[in-house]
C-alpha cells in the first residue's frame, strides 16, 4: 500500500505525501496549473490564506467522500485527500473569482511601477499582467500613507503593501524579537513599528526578499537601477551567521545589490544575514558560481542575453563562460 | 400566551440575584445533570431537543458538541460567545442584564456535558455593566457551591471567567473570538482546523452563543423531547427575537418558533404594529447581514403561504425571495425609511468592522460603502448599481470568514428587491436628498408567479 | 505610524498591578497574554487613554513584545490612542439607531458641545464620536460613556441636554 495520496489538478494527477496542500501538489506538477500565491510562503509557518489569489475549486472532495466543497478554497491552506479532484485554470468560476481578487488588490495600490524598485520582479505586477483587467472601475482616492524608514537600510512604502503578513512572520520566526507588525484594522491596517523604531537584527533584511511587492525595499539599492538592466550572478562566501549563498546583482563591474537566491515561485532558497546583504558589495568578497538562472518569461532576462557580453568575472572562467553561453542560446530561442 | 422557557420568570423582582433565581427553581438543571445524568446523557438530550445555534448560523448544537475531540490529557474548553454586535440584535444583552444566572447555570451544565473544567464567557467590551453583573452572579454561584471544586459532591470542577472584548464585531466569529481571548488581534483563523479539534490554546473547544447555552437549562429540566415539541419541523423550541426600528413596542420577545411574521409585527403581544400609524415597507429579519425583504415578501412566501418565524419559512425561496432567521435581529422599516440610506449605513458598518486580513473583504467593503455613499448623496450613476452587485459578488464566498458574505448580502438583496428606489436616487438626486421614495409598490400583493426556469 | 506628542513616563500603581495579578490567574500557565484586553481596559480606566509608555509597561508586565500590545490596542475600537475628554460620549450610529434619529442626536451633540467628532472641549470635559452598533437597538437611540460604559437609552435632544448638565456638575 502506498503511503502517498493521489490528487488530480486540472486533469493532471500527481501522488504526494499526506498533509501536502493543494498548492504544493500543484507546484510538484508545475506549469500553468500552479495557482498564484501572494501571501503564502512555504518557509514561513502559518503564512497563507489571506490574499485569496490561490482560490481553487474542489470538484471532488476525496475518494471516500466525493462531495464537492461548497465554496472555493485557498489552495495554500487546504490539504489534499486521496482521490481529490481540483479545478484551477479549467474552472471559469475560479478564473472569475481570481480576477475579482486581483482587482481588489489593485484598487488601492498606487500603480507607481515606473518609480518602484520592485518593478520587474514584482509578484503583483505579474499577477496583474496575467489576471487583471486593463481598466480600473475604482473611482475614489486611493489610500495613502507616508513613506518611512525602518532603520537606515530598509524603506517601507505602505501604499504598495497588500498586507500579506509575510514580513511579520519573518520577524517572528527568524529574528530574535519582532518590533514591527500590523497595526490598525480593516483597510486602515498598516505594517508599522507604531512609534518610530529601527528594525535592528541580523536577519531583518529578509523582510525585503519576502515582500511580494515594492512595500519593503533595500535602501542601499534605491533608485540605483532597473532590475532588468542588472545581471544576477550566484555567489557564496564563508559567512559565520548565515549560509552565505546569495545572488549578486551586477551593473557593469559593480555589485549594486545582494539578495537571497529565489526560486521560480519567488521564494528564497535560504535566508541570508544583513552583513551579506548590505555590507559585502565587492566582487572580492565573494566566490562567484555562475549566472543566476532566470525564467525566460521574466523581464529580467529580456535584456541580458541579446548579445553575448559576459561579465569580466565570467570571462575569466571557462566553465562559467560555457554556462553563460548556454543561457544566451536558450533565451534567443524563445 | 406563548410558552416561555427562558423568560418565564423574567419579571420576578430580584430575579437577577442568586437567591430569587434559586427560589424560582434555578440551578435545578445543574442538580439534575450532575447527580443523575452522565455528560453523554446531557449531550443526548441536547441532540434530541433539536436546538440550533442561536448566534446566527443555526447549526445543531448537539451535533456541534458531538464533534468535540477528546484526546487524553488535553483540556477542553467551553467558550460562550457574548460578543453580541450584529446590528439589530440585543437579546443577549437583555438576557445577561436581567437573568444572568440562567447563563451561568447553562454554562455549568454545558461545561459538564463537554468535560470542560475552565470556561469563559467572552462579552463584548462595551457591555461593561453586563460584565460586572456576570462577575457578581459568578461569585454568588460560587459561594453557593455551584462553581469551584467538586460541585455538589459530584467530583466535577469548574472555574468560570468573564473576558471582555475591546470593540470589534469580528470577534463574534468564533475563531476571531478565540484569537481575541488569547490576547491577539481578532483575525479569524483559517479553517480547518475547526475549534472542535484545535480551538483555544490549540485545545478542543466549543463556542456557543449566550441564548444557546441558556436554552440548555430548560432542555435538561424538561428533557430534549419536550423541548422539541415546541416549534415546527426542524425549528424547535423558543427563540429570542430582538425587535427594533419603526415599531410601537421595540424590545426582546421570546417566541415559539412558528408564529407568523404578520402576527409578530402587528399583535399587541409582540411589536404592536408600525409606529406613528405608518405602513410597513421592509424588514431585515435576522440581523443586518441577512437579506432585506420588502413588506409583501416578508409577510408571504411566493407560494402565497404566510411566512412564519422559523428557520425554514424565512429562508423559503432562497436568496431570490427569502431571507434568514439569523440571530433574530428583527429590524422593521416603515414607509419613510430610505432603503439606499439603510444599505449605505449597514455597508459602512461592515467596512468599519472588516478585520482587513483577506483582500476581498478589506478592499471590497470600503469600495461598496463609497459607492453607496455616492448614491445616497445624489452623485451616483446607473452603472453604480450594477457595479455594487458585481463587487458584492466578488466578495461573497471568497473570504476567510463569513463577514464577507455578511457585507455582501445586504447590498445584493437591497438592489435585488429595491432596484427602482436605487434608480430613483440616480434620476432624482435633488429629491432624494430631501425626501424619500416612499412605500411605492413594496407592499402590493405578490403577483401569482409562474414557475420560472 | 503614530505621531507621538506625549511621551510621559508612566509607572503603574500597586493597586493596578494587583488587578493585573488577579486577571492573569484566569488563564492557564504560560497563557498570560490572554489578560491583555482586560489589562488594557484597566489601564484606560485609570489614565483615560493608552499612551505608548503605558503600553510598553503592559508589554513588560506580560513579558511580550511592545508591538504585540500596539497591534492589539490599534485593532479594537474601544481603546483610545490619543488623550480624550473626561467624558467620551459614544453615540450609536448603526441601522436601527439611524432609523429612529441617531443622526439628529449627533448633530445636536456637535452643536451643544461646540466640537467636532473626535475633538475635545476646551474645558477638557467632553469629547464625542459615532460608534457602531451597541446592541441596544430596542432602546434606540443610545449612547455610552466610559470607563464603566453606562448606557443612556431612548435619547432625545432634551435628555441629552440634561445629561450633559449633570456630567458638568459631577
Amino acid at each position: 500500500m502506498s503511503d502517498k495520496v493521489k490528487v488530480t489538478i486540472d486533469g493532471i494527477s500527481v501522488e504526494v505525501a499526506p498533509g501536502t496542500t493543494i498548492l504544493n501538489a500543484a507546484r510538484q506538477i508545475g506549469g500553468d496549473i500552479v495557482p498564484p500565491a501572494m501571501c503564502y510562503y512555504s518557509k514561513l509557518e502559518g503564512s497563507g490564506g489571506k490574499c485569496r489569489t490561490c482560490l481553487v475549486k474542489v470538484s471532488k472532495g476525496s475518494e471516500k467522500d466525493p462531495r464537492p466543497m461548497p465554496k472555493l478554497v485557498a489552495s495554500c491552506r487546504t490539504t489534499v485527500m486521496d482521490g481529490m479532484e481540483v479545478e484551477n485554470i479549467t474552472s471559469p468560476e475560479v478564473v472569475e473569482a481570481r480576477e475579482g481578487v486581483v482587482e481588489m488588490l489593485l484598487i488601492n495600490h498606487p500603480l507607481d511601477c515606473p518609480v518602484c524598485d520592485q518593478a520587474g520582479e514584482c509578484s503583483l505586477q505579474d499577477l496583474g499582467f496575467e489576471h487583471g483587467a486593463a481598466q480600473t472601475r475604482y473611482e475614489f482616492d486611493r489610500r495613502t500613507f507616508e513613506r518611512i524608514d525602518i532603520g537606515d537600510k530598509i524603506q517601507l512604502h505602505m501604499n504598495r503593501c497588500i498586507l500579506c503578513y509575510r514580513c511579520t512572520y519573518v520577524a517572528d520566526q527568524i529574528t530574535d524579537g519582532r518590533c514591527h507588525g500590523v497595526i490598525g484594522r480593516g483597510d486602515h491596517a498598516e505594517i508599522s513599528t507604531y512609534i518610530e523604531k529601527a528594525i535592528d537584527n541580523d536577519f531583518s533584511g529578509n523582510v525585503i526578499d519576502v515582500c511580494p511587492v515594492g512595500a519593503l525595499t533595500d535602501k542601499t539599492f534605491r533608485f540605483k537601477n532597473r532590475v532588468w538592466f542588472t545581471k544576477p550572478v550566484d555567489a557564496h562566501r564563508d559567512c559565520p551567521t548565515c549560509s552565505g549563498k546569495v545572488t549578486l546583482w551586477y551593473k557593469g563591474e559593480e555589485v549594486i545589490r545582494v539578495t537571497a537566491r529565489k526560486d521560480e515561485y519567488n521564494e528564497v532558497e535560504e535566508f541570508i544575514c544583513n552583513t551579506c546583504r548590505f555590507d559585502k558589495k565587492k566582487t572580492s568578497d565573494w566566490v562567484i558560481e555562475g549566472p543566476r538562472a532566470i525564467a525566460n518569461t521574466s523581464v529580467i532576462s529580456s535584456n541580458h542575453y541579446e548579445t553575448l557580453k559576459p561579465l569580466p568575472v565570467i570571462q575569466q572562467n571557462p566553465a562559467l563562460m560555457a554556462s553563460n553561453k548556454e543561457e544566451f542560446e536558450r533565451t534567443k530561442k524563445s | 400566551m406563548a410558552r416561555k422557557l427562558l423568560f418565564e420568570h423574567i419579571n420576578v423582582p430580584g430575579i437577577n440575584t442568586f437567591d430569587v433565581y434559586r427560589k424560582q427553581g434555578g440551578y435545578r438543571a445543574v442538580e439534575k445533570a450532575l447527580k443523575s445524568l452522565s455528560p453523554d446523557d446531557v449531550v443526548e438530550e441536547v441532540k434530541k431537543s433539536g436546538l440550533r445555534g442561536r448566534g446566527g448560523a443555526g447549526f445543531p448544537t448537539g451535533m456541534k458538541w458531538s464533534f468535540l475531540a477528546k484526546p487524553e490529557g488535553v483540556p477542553r474548553y467551553l467558550v460562550c460567545n457574548a460578543d453580541e454586535s450584529e446590528p439589530g440584535t440585543f437579546k443577549d444583552r437583555y438576557l445577561m442584564t436581567n437573568i444572568p444566572h440562567l447563563l451561568i447555570e447553562g454554562m455549568i451544565v454545558s461545561s459538564y456535558a463537554l468535560g470542560a473544567n475552565t470556561s469563559y464567557i467572552y462579552v463584548r467590551g462595551e457591555m461593561m455593566p453586563q460584565i460586572r453583573i456576570l462577575e457578581k452572579a459568578i461569585a454568588e454561584a460560587k459561594a453557593a457551591g455551584f462553581l469551584g471544586k467538586n460541585i455538589l459532591g459530584s467530583g466535577f470542577d469548574l472555574e468560570l471567567y468573564v473576558q471582555p472584548g475591546g470593540g470589534a464585531y469580528i470577534c463574534g466569529e468564533e475563531t476571531a473570538l478565540l484569537e481575541s481571548l488569547e490576547g491577539k488581534r481578532g483575525n479569524p483563523r483559517i479553517k480547518p482546523p475547526f475549534p472542535a479539534v484545535s480551538g483555544l490554546y490549540g485545545c478542543p473547544t466549543v463556542v456557543n452563543n449566550v441564548e444557546s447555552i441558556a436554552a440548555v437549562v430548560p432542555i435538561v429540566n424538561e428533557g430534549g423531547d419536550e423541548y422539541a415539541k415546541i416549534g415546527i419541523g426542524r425549528s424547535t423550541g423558543t427563540k429570542l427575537i430582538s425587535a427594533s426600528g419603526n415599531i410601537n413596542k421595540p424590545g426582546v420577545y421570546e417566541i415559539e418558533l412558528g408564529v407568523s411574521v404578520e402576527e409578530f409585527i402587528y399583535s399587541e403581544e409582540y411589536c404592536g404594529g408600525i409606529a406613528n400609524g405608518k405602513r410597513l415597507k421592509a424588514v431585515v429579519a435576522g440581523g443586518s447581514s441577512v437579506p432585506i425583504l420588502p413588506a409583501n415578501l416578508i409577510l408571504k412566501t411566493t407560494n402565497g403561504e404566510n411566512r412564519l418565524m422559523t428557520y425554514e419559512s424565512l429562508s423559503d425561496g432562497g436568496f431570490a425571495t427569502g431571507t434568514m432567521l439569523g440571530s433574530g435581529g428583527f429590524v422593521v422599516l416603515d414607509e419613510d425609511a430610505c432603503i439606499v440610506r439603510n444599505t449605505w449605513n449597514f455597508s459602512r458598518f461592515y467596512h468599519h468592522e472588516s478585520c482587513g486580513q483577506c483582500s476581498p473583504c478589506r478592499e471590497g467593503t470600503g469600495w461598496m460603502e463609497k459607492v453607496l455613499h455616492r448614491l445616497e448623496y445624489g452623485h451616483g450613476t446607473m452603472s453604480d448599481i450594477d457595479l455594487l452587485v458585481n463587487v458584492a459578488k466578488q466578495i461573497e464566498g471568497n473570504t476567510i470568514c463569513p463577514l464577507g458574505d455578511a457585507a455582501a448580502w445586504p447590498v445584493a438583496s437591497a438592489i435585488r428587491h429595491f432596484r427602482d428606489e436605487f434608480e430613483w436616487h440616480v434620476t432624482h438626486p435633488q429629491e432624494a436628498l430631501k425626501g424619500n421614495y416612499g412605500l411605492a409598490h413594496y407592499a402590493d400583493p405578490l403577483p401569482q408567479i409562474a414557475q420560472t426556469v | 505610524m503614530l505621531k507621538v506628542t506625549e511621551t510621559q513616563e508612566i509607572n503603574f500603581s500597586k493597586e493596578l498591578i494587583a488587578q493585573f495579578d488577579e486577571m492573569v490567574q484566569r488563564y492557564p500557565q504560560g497563557k498570560q497574554k490572554s489578560a491583555l484586553l482586560p489589562i488594557l481596559h484597566a489601564v484606560q480606566a485609570e489614565y483615560g487613554w493608552l499612551s505608548p509608555s503605558a503600553m510598553d509597561n503592559v508589554a513588560e508586565y506580560l513579558n511580550i513584545q511592545p508591538i504585540e500590545v500596539y497591534e492589539v490596542a490599534t485593532f479594537y475600537t474601544m481603546f483610545f490612542l490619543q488623550p480624550q475628554g473626561k467624558y467620551v460620549l459614544e453615540v450609536c450610529r448603526t441601522g436601527p439607531c439611524q432609523l429612529v434619529g441617531a443622526d439628529k442626536i449627533m448633530d445636536h451633540l456637535e452643536k451643544k458641545l461646540g466640537v467636532k467628532e473626535g475633538e475635545v472641549t476646551k474645558d477638557g470635559l467632553f469629547s464625542w464620536r459615532g460608534v457602531e452598533c451597541l446592541a441596544a437597538c430596542g432602546m434606540a437611540p443610545v449612547l455610552q460613556i466610559g470607563p464603566d460604559y453606562t448606557y443612556y437609552e431612548n435619547l432625545t435632544a432634551d435628555k441629552l441636554d440634561t445629561l450633559i448638565e449633570e456630567l458638568k456638575k459631577k
